[in-house]
């Protein structure tokens, strides 16, 4: 992989709206935008986004492949588990393909 | 002998009000320095920009007309959009579908950022955060205030929204879910207030002077007219 390299395609979504996930519980070497916070949580899809360039490369200077970002769906209940609210209360975060798993 | 005005010799730190006729037989201060100090990344910063005109790569100039342009976007742009959305549901409509389209129709471009339009409504209210570091949707709101950079506000807003929401002046009733969107990847975000109340009659300019800054964050409502 070189700097000059084009982005190749990310590939087929894995997820739809309404799938459950689970954010990996990782927390690796180098450059990556998943809040810890959200870290082994169980959300919904609740948007997909299509492929972005990937900051964990980009941030070598590294085109690498892109990767589907999803809008996931978080009650507040579940990631915060004192969590001081209404049980309605949400958080949405853009997440990376390559973070998440079925649940 | 320095130009610098804090060396010229009648720069007085003591605040009564007198001629420059007299002896001097009271005490100078000495010069103040700038009282801000600059952190590790402030330095790098000038230093990598001092560095790229010293080598040609920028000039002063231009970096000098980028902060400028920055500078002049205010959060009057997102103002127009959100009264727009508010007066015309085919806008609104638009803005839900594609809003890079609807910002753009307006005058905003945002080429290379997506973004999406979060509406309140009577269920639910939404506001923006960049827990991981300070993404905001500038070409419409300008440059972010400093507390939406910093720590408390990134930690908290997540952790507890309803209290934060609170001190801003902003109670949410509890049947009204609050929804936190963490910015996390490309996509930016632009609350939509909720058109106040008693408004019928007014034009979209007076519509958007209701629109302020932090009704486009999501941390308080629309002005009441």
């Amino acid at each position: 992989m070189t700097r000059d390299q084009a982005a190749p395609e990310a590939g087929p979504e894995r997820f739809r709206e309404g799938d459950r996930v689970r954010v990996r519980d990782d927390y690796p070497n180098g450059h990556f935008r998943t809040p810890v916070y959200a870290r082994g949580k169980v959300g919904i899809v609740t948007r997909r986004f299509g492929a972005f360039g990937n900051p964990e490369t980009l941030a070598y200077g590294l085109k690498g492949p892109k990767k589907h970002v999803y809008e996931v769906r978080f009650r507040q209940a579940d990631i915060w588990p004192d969590y001081k609210g209404s049980p309605r209360d949400s958080v949405d975060i853009d997440l990376m393909d390559n973070w998440l798993e079925k649940a | 002998m320095t130009q610098d005005p804090r060396n010229h010799p009648h720069d007085h730190a003591h605040a009564h009000d007198h001629d420059h006729d007299h002896a001097h037989d009271h005490a100078h201060s000495p010069p103040q320095p700038d009282d801000k100090v600059h952190s590790y990344y402030q330095i790098l910063g000038v230093a990598l920009k001092e560095l790229l005109i010293e080598k040609g790569v920028v000039s002063a100039q231009e970096v000098r007309a980028a902060i400028e342009a920055r500078d002049m976007i205010t959060p009057a742009n997102g103002a127009k959009v959100v009264a727009r959305a508010w007066v015309d549901p085919a806008f609104r409509a638009k803005l839900r579908a594609d809003a890079n389209a609807a910002v753009a129709e307006l005058g905003f471009p945002m080429p290379t950022t997506r973004l999406v339009a979060l509406e309140n409504d009577e269920t639910t209210h939404h506001v923006v955060v960049c827990t991981l570091c300070s993404c905001y949707p500038r070409e419409l709101l300008g440059l972010p205030p400093s507390w939406y950079k910093s720590r408390a506000y990134r930690a908290r807003i997540v952790r507890e929204p309803r209290a934060v929401l609170a001190e801003f002046g902003a109670d949410v009733p509890e049947e009204v879910e609050v929804r936190v969107h963490d910015s996390t990847a490309d996509l930016r975000y632009l609350v939509v207030p909720r058109r106040p109340e008693g408004t019928g009659a007014l034009d979209e300019a007076a519509l958007a002077a209701l629109v302020t800054r932090d009704a486009m964050i999501g941390v308080a409502p629309a002005r009441a007219p």
